[in-house]
């Protein structure tokens, strides 16, 4: 099969991007079996692809390369496939074919980008992401979603546009467009690593991911945790692995959302601190730079992204049959939907890097490295920020949700394609953390590395269980802060109030000088139309008409007074 | 009718819902604790700073980290909490 027009002339992605064109057409079981049987096709025509360029070709003096297959961008094209696959199960009751074509869409422009070997590639899919997620955030078609949607765009949009100011000055600064390792030496480097940062979520630049994605529909979330920060990861793996400055980015990112997770009360919102939590450790991989490191962070992406999509589906779930995902609202759920809590709570495993759940076995490759590389207060600091993993999302999301206070509600389990999808996952995140064999196969380079040895494995358990531990003493004197309705101000505020603010204040002290000033505006104009008036009017004396006889007299003095002055 | 049912399935007397037994998990949780703890006396640590080698680093780490970063979020909810409606006024 190899070689074959099917895999080779189509880039990957088209097979998604094109075939969803085809949903609006399809009804019932058949549109369901046509939506899962596009993401296997797509793995399919991966799998066949020998890794090499394709597609190149020239334009204006510029080399193009829309298709670039490394084990870098197969390990991303392949964990973006798994995903939309199980995130296609998890969406199948959803009855309009709007959001399944914009999901589809969306999965296939980020499996494009990953591909691009060129950067104007890269800025077409980028905004291709972009602008197809944002329907799945205004899919859940509330006043609050659109505006939620309306910032997401704008900031998204606003990333692509950086990335393609960045990419024309580097054609400038070295002619070429590839899309290989970039740096930061160059202003067009500047620019690019600025576009991938807001899109990684760095600190600063983060806070449209826990704006936006706990607006989106019970399954547009889900959508969603895969696709836009992953691209970003592998982005800066493919531009900027081994560049220092993100690792203090980096172990920031993983720390300062913890505290936002603590307090935060709608748990969607909470997984997005944590997700972006998430991100710090891949951010540090990349910083680190060596084989190690980008091992690390390239299996740390493809287990996230199932840990991650497996927590944000449990939330889903309980917002479908519950309609609060709010932490004040719920509690002792696992009495009505005992599979989603169990779903749940092995992604809350995994994710907290529990031995024998996928966590475990990719997060410690980064780890390890942090440690080699002599970057002592980071590698403490991580450890730290592991901590706190298990705080918001080992223990906060699924306690809160499915034990502690029982708050009466009393539903159904979720719906059998959703436990399908959960359940799927669930055995990814158990298979990973046992077997972790296979998916070292196929990070980016050769892996010398065994997770489970007794220091680690125990140091790990000391350090989740006594954490664990603290949270039951705080809970039982009372010391840990109570779920409460509320809104937590992060650097949204300086947009969706300050700016507004600013605006109105502008608006009401500028306000009486600019009447003063229209007031005087208005009276010289006047004056300068009547002057116009008084002389070219309908009866000025320069619009008058004159008899051709006066003119006749005017011609024959001006003929004498150059007479005159000729003969002076 | 059928909700009726459901509700009295869900509704059957849990081994939690007893405070006893919820009790037994705490002190559950102690007794792993304090076993973990008590497995850096008998095995050899392999790690990369010295510091990790102390008897129960890991353990206080991870005990004193997480209070730490609990009572720091309830320390930033002082500043930046404001009511739910917020933004929508």
């Amino acid at each position: 099969m190899t070689g074959s027009p099917f895999v080779e002339m189509l880039p990957p992605g088209a097979i998604l991007v094109l075939g969803a064109l085809l949903i609006p057409l399809l009804r019932g079981r058949l549109r369901s079996a046509y939506m899962l049987l596009l993401p296997v096709l797509g793995l399919v025509q991966l799998l066949l692809l020998a890794p090499g360029e394709y597609l190149a070709f020239r334009i204006f003096d510029y080399d193009l390369t829309p298709v670039r297959a490394d084990r870098l961008s197969l390990l991303w094209g392949y964990i973006f496939h798994i995903a939309a696959f199980v995130m296609v199960i998890f969406a199948l009751r959803v009855k309009g074919a709007g959001e399944h074509v914009a999901a589809l869409t969306y999965a296939g422009a980020a499996v494009g980008a990953v591909f691009a070997g060129d950067l104007v590639t890269l800025f077409v899919f980028w905004e291709g992401t972009a602008i197809a997620s944002v329907f799945l955030i205004w899919a859940t078609r509330t006043e609050r979603a659109y505006h939620a949607g309306m910032r997401y765009l704008i900031i998204q949009v606003g990333s692509g546009v950086l990335l393609l100011a960045g990419a024309l000055v580097r054609v400038w600064e070295t002619g070429s467009l590839d899309f290989d390792f970039i740096g930061l030496d160059g202003a067009g480097g500047l620019l690019i690593f600025l576009a991938f940062g807001i899109k990684a979520a760095f600190p600063l630049l983060h806070n449209w991911l826990q704006d936006a994605y706990p607006e989106a529909t019970v399954s547009g979330t889900v959508w969603l945790s895969a696709f836009t920060t992953k691209l970003a990861i592998y982005a800066l793996a493919r531009g900027f692995p081994g560049t220092e400055i993100l690792i203090p980015i980096g172990t920031l990112m993983t720390l300062f959302p913890i505290f936002f997770a603590v307090i935060e009360n709608d748990f969607r919102r909470v997984l997005a601190y944590s997700l972006n939590n998430q991100l710090g450790f891949m951010v540090v991989g990349i910083g680190v730079g060596t084989e190690l490191a980008l091992n690390g962070t390239a299996s740390h992406a493809f287990a996230h992204i199932i840990y991650k999509a497996l927590l944000f589906m449990s939330m889903g779930a309980v917002l479908y049959r519950t309609g609060t995902i709010k932490g004040s609202d719920l509690g002792g759920l696992y009495k009505s939907m005992p599979w989603t809590a169990t779903f749940c709570v092995v992604g809350a495993a995994s994710i907290s890097a529990f031995p024998l759940f996928s966590g475990f076995v990719s997060k410690s490759l980064i780890l390890t490295a942090t440690a080699e590389n002599h970057y002592t207060l980071y590698y403490f600091l991580l450890i730290l920020a592991s901590a706190g993993v298990m705080e918001h999302s080992g223990i906060k999301i699924p306690f809160f949700t499915f034990f502690g206070h029982d708050s009466g509600i009393r539903v159904k389990e979720a719906p059998r394609n959703m436990l399908v999808a959960m359940g799927i996952l669930a055995l990814l995140c158990i298979g990973i953390g046992v077997y972790p064999q296979p998916l070292y196969d196929i990070l980016p380079f050769p892996v010398d590395y065994e997770p489970y040895t007794m220091t680690h494995v125990v140091t790990q358990l000391q350090l989740l269980v006594w954490a664990a531990l603290a949270f039951a003493v705080l809970k039982r004197y009372s010391l840990y802060p109570a779920e409460l309705p509320s809104t937590n101000l992060s650097t949204d505020w300086v947009y969706r109030k300050l700016f507004p603010a600013g605006w109105g204040y502008a608006v009401r002290v500028g306000g009486g000088a600019w009447t003063q000033f229209k007031g005087r505006a208005t009276r010289r104009t006047v004056g300068f139309l009547e002057t116009l008036h008084r002389y070219h009017g309908p009866r000025g004396i320069l619009a008058r008409t004159w008899p051709a006889g006066s003119m006749t007299l005017w011609v024959a003095i001006l003929l004498l007074v150059v007479l005159v002055v000729f003969y002076l | 009718m059928e909700n009726e049912e459901s509700r009295v399935r869900t509704d059957r007397k849990r081994w939690l819902d007893d405070p006893a037994n919820v009790r037994k998990v705490y002190i559950g949780l102690w007794v792993i604790s304090l076993v973990l703890l008590a497995l850096d006396l008998v095995y050899e640590k392999h790690a990369h700073y010295p510091a990790e080698e102390l008897f129960g680093f890991y353990a206080f780490f991870g005990f004193l980290g997480f209070a730490g970063l609990v009572m720091g979020g309830k320390l930033l909810r002082r500043f930046v909490k404001r009511d739910e409606d917020y933004y929508d006024r």
